[in-house]
């Protein structure tokens, strides 16, 4: 139980650290924030790869994990910074 | 042993580092001048935790099958895809982020979860990353316009029914199921009302409500994934995911509040039935122009803001309202743009496009910081925008839209509408600005209608 008030204490702190970080961002970056955000969010990838495998099915689970994770950050990271590279400034 | 639990303890190290890189990673993509290298220090970070987590994986063959398989889909999805579906796209690869947390909480279900708490993780983990992942596949669908369901059906009150019948099952699977384990596969029936209720979650949410619940969405994913954090006891996974659910529930609160509505009211009531009696039956004469009547009053301004809203979109019109503007500036005209949180279907749906068709997002202006000079504007361009316009915000109390910030175009010195038709827009509103004494109706598709103006200008 312990390790779990642990982790809860780094859930919270990260969630007000990034609600401190991005309260002030600019209407421009509504997107590229949102398409960034959500590449982060394929850190799911990290979790897939350490996915037990005992079963057939945990093995066929863990290996769609990996893949729809994977679309989720190499999909995410590309469309972002094509996204960004358009913005210019005058 | 000792060697496997040095392994862990750099694994976490390197946990911490990567963790760091995300902050400042997702710190800078909130900066115009740093988003670039912001993007690029988070994709660093989760190359680093990636590769770190990869040392003791069990069946690297398998694995690095499944990452090349993702990193070909996903790269051809991102490269290919043009700029004006930029909003489903976010959407899918946000649902696919929340399958895979989906995953990971079904295959720790097999693993037999040892304690209470796990257990109750697991349920919950399944939950979100199940509703993220069907909720953004029928936002997907709404988006690309190739799923249309009326709120109205029955399908929707079917599919609505099902959400709330999902929660309560979970309620059921968290709290009932590990005191008296019933007779039947309940982590299966959980499954699938999960996905049923993301389904239902999302279809009742009409369009103009969308970014809304994209940036919700978005925030699941990041959510789920910190759960998924907590289930596996992964640091990395439970800052990061952390941070991307801060972020979306910013930008959510970001999109209610340029709407005016609580997100319960964007989500579970929705404009019709939030205010049933609005009898501003306006009568009046809408006054018509022509293009070439229209090119002489833009040669003679001194200063025009356009609004764009989602007709732009549709019209695909950003690059031959980038060329007028081009044409009114190098006439002396100050063009400035003049961009509501939400209009079009994502937040920053607008500046995406403009930034696409070359316009720089230094001439972007939001509505507080214009409004109040807006008596200097001597022709304001309304482009496919609607309800973000509409004048009964502030002046008519018992309009569903009363109190929403708008950009006020209605105290222009002159207002040209480009419009279609006389249709209302996403809130179903009559829009009295039609009808006001400084405004002029330019019927037609919006491309056309700015193609002939540029076309005028260039004579």
């Amino acid at each position: 139980m312990e390790i779990y008030i642990l982790l809860g204490f780094v859930l919270i702190l990260s969630i007000y650290l990034g609600l401190e970080l991005i309260s002030k961002v600019p209407s421009t970056l509504h997107t590229p924030l949102m398409s960034g955000a959500n590449a982060i969010s394929g850190i799911a990838l990290v979790g897939a790869l350490v996915l037990g495998s005992d079963t057939q099915l945990q093995q066929a689970l863990a290996f769609l994990a990996v893949m729809f994770a994977s679309i989720n950050v190499f999909g995410g990271y590309l469309v972002t910074n094509r996204m960004l590279k358009m913005f210019k400034k005058k | 042993m000792s060697f496997f639990e040095n392994i862990s303890s750099i694994q976490n190290i390197i946990y911490i580092f990567s963790s760091i890189l995300f902050i400042s990673g997702i710190k800078m993509l909130g900066k115009e001048d740093t988003a670039v290298r912001g993007n690029f220090l988070s994709a660093l970070a989760m190359f680093i935790a990636v590769s770190v987590t990869f040392i003791n994986v069990i069946n690297p063959i398998l694995v690095l099958v499944g990452i090349g398989i993702g990193a070909i889909i996903g790269s051809l999805i991102a490269l290919k895809v043009k700029m004006t579906s930029i909003p489903e796209m976010v959407a899918l690869f946000n649902g696919f982020g929340g399958l895979a947390t989906f995953f990971i909480a079904w295959s720790e279900f097999n693993s037999i979860p040892s304690n209470n708490f796990q257990y109750l993780l697991v349920m919950i983990t399944t939950y979100i990353g199940g509703v993220t992942f069907s909720g953004s596949v029928i936002a997907y669908g709404k988006l690309s316009e190739t799923l249309k369901v009326e709120k109205s059906s029955i399908i929707t009150k079917l599919f609505t029914t099902l959400f709330y019948i999902s929660i309560i099952y979970l309620l059921y699977s968290i709290f009932i199921t590990k005191i008296f384990s019933p007779g039947f596969d309940f982590y299966t029936i959980l499954l699938i009302l999960t996905l049923l209720g993301g389904v239902g979650f999302v279809i009742p949410i009409g369009g103009g409500d969308m970014p809304v619940v994209i940036s919700l969405l978005n925030s699941f994913s990041g959510i789920a994934a910190a759960f998924a954090g907590l289930l596996l006891l992964n640091n990395v996974l439970i800052v990061a995911g952390s941070l991307v659910g801060a972020s979306g529930l910013i930008l959510t609160i970001i999109m209610a509040k340029a709407m005016n509505r609580s997100i319960g009211n964007i989500l579970f009531v929705g404009y019709a039935s939030s205010s049933s009696t609005s009898k501003s039956e306006e009568t009046g004469e809408v006054k018509p122009i022509n293009v070439s009547d229209a090119y002489l009053i833009l040669e003679n301004a001194s200063s025009v803001l356009v609004i764009p809203g989602y007709g732009m979109a549709v019209a695909q019109a950003q690059h031959v309202v980038r060329e007028l503007g081009e044409l009114l500036e190098a006439n002396g005209t100050e063009v400035r743009y003049g961009i509501h949180p939400v209009a079009g279907r994502m937040p920053g749906h607008m500046n995406v496009l403009l930034a696409e068709a070359n316009v720089p997002y230094d001439v972007l202006v939001e509505p507080e910081d214009v409004n109040p000079s807006m008596d200097t504007v001597d022709v304001a361009v309304v482009i496919g925008a609607n309800d973000v316009v509409n004048p009964s915000a502030t002046e008519e109390p018992g309009s569903p839209i009363y109190g929403m910030p708008i950009i006020e175009v209605h105290n222009a010195r002159t207002v040209f509408v480009l419009k279609r038709s006389m249709s209302s827009g996403f809130a179903g509103v009559q829009n009295p600005l039609f009808f006001k004494e400084n405004t002029r109706m330019l019927f037609g598709d919006a491309k056309e209608s700015i193609g002939g103006l540029v076309t005028e200008f260039k004579e």
